[in-house]
């Protein structure tokens, strides 16, 4: 099983359980997580499923294409180091324990 | 208990049944669908989903298990075949009835067929808005089959680009003098067609289907309007929709091109309201009606506000996107209107964006390849702020730093 974590802007914890091959952004839609719209579906089109990777999973995760870091720089909210957008992020085995954060706003 | 009925269970219907529940509303909702399955998202039906690299799972909107968790009653594969409104009674195809004291409408646009004058009733000819189309279609797609593409808007574009990176042979026809006629300038038209004749798509322009032949089994025999006949093994129509209408119709409701409302998502029936493909609304001094997923989405959430009573006007930010081959197409704003177009190449080769303008004010960006560009005249566009046209024309001015024209009214 890869565990998941998103963590809300209230602080709630949502533990979700991944599965290889689905983005980020759908594990969270799958698993009825609230504050990513993703209103574009995972095309890479509107930024509204901007998260906070934790800091410690930066390093491990595949790095941005340069289409997902011109759209994250119009986002809200954004961190140079630890913002992605999660449909972007294709879970793999190795993104067990992973854990990351929902910004307040989207868009 | 105050009880909402939602019809149509689509991307507006389950957007503005969820938004009810966190609006705080407590009670009933029933979601009523005529397809088969709950609420999904269609833009890829004729893109990733057509091109089998996106299962099923993938394309439903929410889990099965929210409208459980939200007390959403879903009811699919059920027809609302008729509105009385002084009773607020709706009958389903069925016969059965159900009352209601508010009513969503959410119905779409039902894709508009080819007429059976021209050979449109036969089999071997698909429309492209359902899943279940969309599986119809499906097994056509074998490589060295032969598809006749009717339609050059954005939906048999991408159904051409997903034919060809398969390995069929396409032939797309529009009737207009060029592709993309009625949403995009001739500069965004041209850089499509350079694209998919790239692909080896054989894209005829200002020509009409003028009827289709078939013997049996055997291959479609198009005749087209230059006189000229071609051969298909199957036929996708992308001529373009209309607003589902025909329920509002037995309501009595005010329509105008689909069904009338106001900023607020109310129709002309005080208990009843609508949004997404199917509604018509004010928009700068005009009424417009779009078909795109973020209007469904923000339209519905307003309209869901307004039907409990906390109702702010709806201001349309109108975005849409477009996948084909590996070309991103985005674009920001509405170009109604436009009388000038500004070429801007982008940083990267084969980027490039088109920006509308309407004397000095900024209507409008077509970004292929280009984010930042789609991006910077989105935000532009919704601040109602416009860039010097010079300044966009001139690729070394960094788009961070566009020179703005003195506010103009738009
Ligand atoms: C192939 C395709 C590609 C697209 N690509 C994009 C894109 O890239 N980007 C973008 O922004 N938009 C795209 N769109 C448009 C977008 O999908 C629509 O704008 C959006 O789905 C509109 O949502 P809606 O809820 O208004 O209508 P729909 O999603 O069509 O939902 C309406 C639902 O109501 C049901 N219904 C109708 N009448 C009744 C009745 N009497 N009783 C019960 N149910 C009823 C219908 O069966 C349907 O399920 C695409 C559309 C298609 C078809």
């Amino acid at each position: 099983m890869i565990k998941i974590t998103f963590i809300t802007a209230d602080g709630a914890e949502h533990v979700t359980e991944g599965r290889a091959g689905l983005s980020l952004m759908e594990v969270a839609r799958m698993a009825d997580v609230p504050g990513i719209l993703a209103e574009c579906g995972g095309a890479c089109s509107c930024s509204t499923c901007h998260v906070h990777v934790d800091p410690g999973w930066v390093a491990q995760l595949p790095e941005k294409d340069e289409m997902e870091a011109d759209l994250l720089d119009f986002a809200s909210d954004v961190d140079e180091a630890t913002s992605r957008l999660s449909c972007q992020i294709t879970v793999t085995v190795d993104m067990d324990g992973l854990r990351v954060s929902i910004p307040a706003e989207q868009g | 208990m105050s009880h909402i009925a939602v019809i149509g269970a689509g991307q507006a219907g389950s957007a503005l049944a969820a938004k009810l529940r966190t609006l705080g509303f407590d009670g009933r909702i029933t979601l009523i669908g005529a397809e088969p399955v709950p609420p999904y998202q269609r833009p890829p039906l004729s893109k990733k989903y057509m091109a089998g690299e996106m299962a099923l799972e993938r394309l439903y909107l929410r889990p099965t298990r929210f409208y459980d968790d939200q007390d959403i009653t879903l009811v699919t594969d059920t027809r609302v075949a008729a509105i009385d409104a002084d009773s607020m009674t709706l009958r389903m195809e069925d016969g059965s009835t159900l009352s209601t004291d508010q009513i969503a409408l959410t119905t779409g646009a039902d894709p508009i067929c080819l007429p059976p004058a021209l050979g449109g009733d036969q089999p071997g000819i698909y429309t492209m808005r359902s899943l279940a189309d969309a599986d119809a279609m499906a097994p056509e797609f074998v490589p060295g089959r032969r598809v006749l593409i009717v339609g050059g808007g954005y939906i048999g574009l991408e159904a051409a680009a997903v034919a060809a990176s398969k390995g069929l042979t396409v032939t797309l026809v529009e009737m207009a003098p060029r592709i993309l006629a009625r949403v995009a300038a001739a500069e965004t038209a041209d850089w499509i067609r350079a694209m998919h004749k790239g692909h080896g798509v054989d894209i005829r322009e200002g020509c009409a289907l003028n009827g289709l032949a078939r013997s049996g089994d055997g291959p479609f025999t198009a005749t087209l309007s230059d006189g000229s006949t071609l051969e298909a093994d199957f036929v996708i129509c992308g001529i373009g929709v209309r607003p589902a209408t025909a329920l509002a119709e037995t309501a009595g409701l005010a329509l105008d091109n689909g069904i009338a409302v106001d900023e607020f998502g109310r129709t002309s029936h005080d208990r009843i309201f609508a949004a997404g493909d199917c509604a018509s609304f004010p928009w700068k001094g005009q009424r417009i009606r779009l078909e795109s997923v973020p209007n469904a989405i923000d339209q519905a959430e307003a309209t869901a506000a307004t039907m409990l009573g906390q109702g702010a006007p709806y201001v349309a930010r109108p975005w849409f996107w477009s996948d084909q081959y590996d070309v991103k197409l985005q674009i920001a704003g509405l170009n109604t209107g436009y009388d000038r177009v500004i070429v801007r190449p982008g940083d990267k080769p084969g980027s490039q964006s088109h920006w509308y303008f309407r004397g000095g004010t900024l209507l409008a960006v077509d970004a292929m390849n280009d984010p930042r560009a789609y991006m910077t005249g989105k935000r532009l566009i919704e601040a109602g702020q416009s860039p010097l046209p010079e300044a966009v024309a001139d690729a070394t001015t960094p788009l961070k730093s566009l020179p703005l024209a003195a506010s103009i009214a738009a």
